[in-house]
């Protein structure tokens, strides 16, 4: 089943202070949307406000709907948890947990209350393969997860989304701590991966917006400014801003 | 000039040298110096007859010390027991729950109760703990006890360790990066599981620490202990019964130790015992504390 | 699944949040306590007066010795442990500032140094006064507690030091002053607020410490004159007043009691203060 995710008439104010105004979204199925703009401009808020991650910023007013499957995920008595478990997310840097790789990969899944042990090995492995770290772990699933490579922690986590069976993965920067080998490996990743999932993803990397997009969200100041498909933004862009970012982004 | 400052830096910097280095060699100079005091002690009975010995008649020279070590130990173990599980909540709280104008408000406050006088602990524990556990004594268990007793000296204690201890866990418990509670919550945990599968698993050389630490201080705390554990010689494990810490006896005694002889040596072999006991627990987890920072 | 889990979340979360209140309610109520049983013996009389003949019978006169003896012993130890403490932070982070490791090292050892209880520097105090042949007086009592609250100082200087950014000190070498000058022209001018602040915590330590200088401080119903007679401590006289079976001199203790929490709360507000001042 895929997830659809609109956004509409979306403001988030800190305090007084506006950080998002006006968003109005449709992110397409089965594509990768980049999400573009300088830093500061709001596009990782955008993102954490999809899965409701900045909960956890209190100074936060967040107003206007997100519908994900038709379901607003504002609205009172929505069971967090569950919408955070409809998307994989991938932060600027690899968290994996304190825990063994194996583990790391179990935890949502115990979370959801698997409690079959011979499903969760099988899952490991499948989600292993899934993102190419089976071979490199498989005779070390109970090392601890901070001894892989910085490269191989992001696949892990990546892998540790996509165990919950999510149909979205929301990326922040993935590559951004990473030297160029392993965010190629990432980048191939996510090519594969928008066969059977929704992907968004935060960048300021122009190249990388080129090399990934279906879809382009061109923001700046927490506005969206222009959005569609990269071949239309990239070579003939309508507003100023964009034309500059892209004169000096490249 | 040019030459002139050279001059001064040299001397200064040496100067400084000295410094650090005595007050460095601090401990060494407490211990020999308690050490010697302690020798003519020493030199007559073996070191395990004073610290296993449970006879106490220092007019016939007889020093044994092991009712005043059980019972600094027991007040110890007491106060443990009341603070830690309390502030472990509490920090978590203050950590995880609250919000940051709360603990705003609330940090100064337990800095300046970390900064109180242990005399006003003891002051209150006479006020209010000591009847409270007498009163008490009598009407659950029908017991006639005055309130001086092992159990008084650890609640007391408790209190006294709980601003310590708690800006202790609220330190550990902030440096868990935000990125990691994300990554757990973003799999699907609820707030509360990441603090009990992540904030807490990633804290616990921390919150180990934190204890340990907490546990040398209550153990050579003197003056709130003294004025309400009772201070009489015999050790019971009845906890409504009083007890005689090691730093008590050190303190209540000061006054005839020098009448009589060995006397001083055995209070400050004491002394020495508490040194090299607590010097030892804050080494081994400050250095806990150490490598796990600089991981 | 989803309730249970829930539940767990409401359920930790009072209980942590109660955890967090009740303790609190504690800390506060001692305080409270002190100052609803000490509130009505506290007279002027108690602040300005010595005592009299008879005051621990329940005689006229107030605890001005003990007043002024605290601050006398906390203020001299103070200034003993700036004139040690002070070369010895600057040392860590100006000469040893690019040997993190050594560096590292001296801030353990320091901080397992605070944690050496106050009875035990009492006891060495107590050894050392009587190895020079001095008697509990003044000097005995300063010098004590100023090894008290030296690693109190040097850790908490040399926190304030460590703050200053590492581009300060490294822009004055540049420009060619000695090891000496950069310390006391360039750091020292960042780092006064900071200084303030440790300065007046480790002075509260001392005016608080009983432990330590029940050896060797003494007790006298005057105001010492001179560094070889003994001195009374606020501590103590509390300690002291309480040990009486009479209720007046009780009620005393406590009255003593609140003087002394004044005047730690003073001085951790003007430490408070300063430090938000310059922050």
């Amino acid at each position: 089943m895929q997830s659809t995710i609109a956004i509409s008439n979306l403001q988030v104010q800190a305090g007084s202070q506006p950080i998002l105004t006006d968003i109005n979204l449709e992110i397409p199925v089965n594509r990768i949307t980049v999400l573009l703009g300088p830093s500061g401009c709001g596009k990782t808020t955008l993102l954490r406000c999809m899965n409701r991650l900045n909960d956890l910023d209190k100074g936060l007013k967040v107003s206007g709907r997100i519908l994900i499957d038709g379901e607003d995920i504002y609205a009172d008595g929505v069971y967090v948890p569950g919408v955070r478990q409809k998307m994989g997310l991938l932060s600027q840097r690899p968290w994996p947990l304190p825990m063994s790789i194996a583990h790391n990969i179990a935890y949502g899944l115990k979370l959801k209350g698997e409690r079959d042990k011979r499903q969760i090995t099988h899952k490991v492995e499948e989600h292993l393969r899934q993102v190419g770290l089976w071979d490199e772990v498989r005779h070390r699933l109970g090392a601890p997860a901070t001894s892989l490579s910085i490269g191989q922690q992001q696949r892990l986590c990546l892998a540790r989304g996509l165990a919950v069976q999510p149909s979205i993965i929301l990326a922040d920067e993935p590559t951004s701590a990473l030297d160029p080998t392993s965010s190629k490996i990432i980048e191939n990743l996510f090519r594969q991966l928008k066969q059977q999932y929704t992907i968004i993803l935060v960048t300021h990397i122009l190249r990388q917006a080129k090399r990934l997009a279906d879809h382009v969200v061109f923001m700046s100041d927490g506005r969206i400014i222009e959005q569609g498909p990269p071949d239309q933004l990239f070579t003939n862009p309508q507003s100023p801003q964009l034309r500059d970012y892209l004169v000096d982004g490249n | 000039m040019r030459l002139r400052s050279i001059y001064t830096d040299r001397i200064a910097s040496r100067l400084m040298v000295i410094m650090l280095i005595a007050i460095l060699c601090m401990p060494l100079v407490i211990a020999a110096g308690l050490f010697y005091k302690a020798s003519p002690l020493l030199s007559s009975s073996s070191l395990w007859e004073l610290i296993a010995g449970s006879a106490w008649a220092p007019t016939r020279g007889v020093f044994g010390f092991r009712p005043f070590i059980a019972g600094s130990l027991y007040v110890t173990l007491f106060a443990f027991l009341f603070a830690s599980p309390v502030c472990l909540l509490a920090a978590l709280y203050l950590t995880q729950f609250a919000r940051a104008r709360l603990v705003k408000i609330l940090h100064p406050v337990i800095d300046i109760l970390a900064g109180l006088p242990s005399v006003i602990y003891g002051v209150w524990g006479i006020l209010v703990v000591v009847p409270l556990i007498s009163f008490l004594a009598e009407d659950w268990f029908g017991v006639q006890t005055t309130g001086y007793s092992i159990l008084a000296g650890g609640v007391v204690l408790a209190v006294m360790c709980i601003p310590y201890m708690l800006n202790m866990l609220i330190e550990v418990f902030r440096t868990v990066p935000a990125g990691l509670k994300e990554a757990a919550l973003s799999v699907g945990a609820t707030h509360w599981e990441t603090v009990k599968h992540i904030v807490i698993r990633k804290s616990l050389p921390g919150i180990f620490s934190a204890f340990g630490l907490s546990i040398a201080k209550a153990f050579g705390e003197t003056i709130a202990v003294m004025m309400v554990v009772g201070n009489s010689i015999g050790f019971s494990l009845n906890p409504l019964q009083p007890g005689y810490p090691l730093p008590a006896l050190i303190a209540n005694n000061y006054g005839e130790m020098l009448s009589i002889p060995m006397y001083d040596a055995a209070l400050m072999f004491a002394a020495l015992l508490l040194l090299v006991i607590i010097l030892v627990i804050n080494l081994v987890f400050r250095f806990i504390i150490y490598r796990t920072q600089l991981r | 699944m989803k309730k249970r889990k829930l539940l767990e979340e409401r359920f930790f979360r009072y209980l942590t949040g109660a955890a967090a209140w009740s303790l609190m309610a504690i800390l506060l109520l001692i305080i409270g306590v002190i100052f609803y049983r000490g509130f009505n013996a506290l007279t002027p009389d108690m602040i300005l007066r010595l005592p009299k003949g008879g005051f621990y019978y329940g005689g006229e006169g107030g605890v001005l010795n003990a007043i002024v003896g605290s601050l006398y012993i906390a203020g001299g130890a103070t200034l003993l442990a700036i004139l040690a403490g002070f070369p010895a932070a600057l040392f860590i982070n100006v000469h040893l500032i690019r040997f993190t490791r050594t560096r590292n090292f001296i801030r353990y050892l320091l901080d397992a140094l605070w944690g050496i209880p106050s009875i035990v520097y009492g006891a060495f105090g107590f050894t050392l006064m009587l190895l020079m042949g001095m008697q509990a007086s003044l000097l005995a009592g300063i010098i004590t507690v100023a090894l008290l609250i030296i690693p109190i100082m040097v850790r908490t200087f040399d926190e304030v030091l460590s703050t200053i950014p590492r581009g300060l000190p490294e822009a004055a070498f540049a420009l060619g002053s000695t090891n000496t000058q950069t310390a006391f022209r360039v750091i020292f001018r960042q780092g006064m607020p900071g200084f303030i602040t440790a300065v007046l915590l480790s002075f509260g330590r001392g005016i608080g410490d009983a432990a330590s200088v029940l050896f060797t401080a003494g007790y006298t119903d005057r105001i010492p004159v001179n560094l070889d007679e003994p001195a009374a401590t606020l501590p103590l006289a509390i300690f002291f007043q309480l040990g009486s079976p009479i209720p007046e001199v009780r009620d005393r203790a406590f009255a003593s009691a609140i003087i002394l929490t004044v005047i730690i709360l003073i001085i951790s507000i003007i430490s408070r203060a300063i430090g938000h001042k310059f922050k």
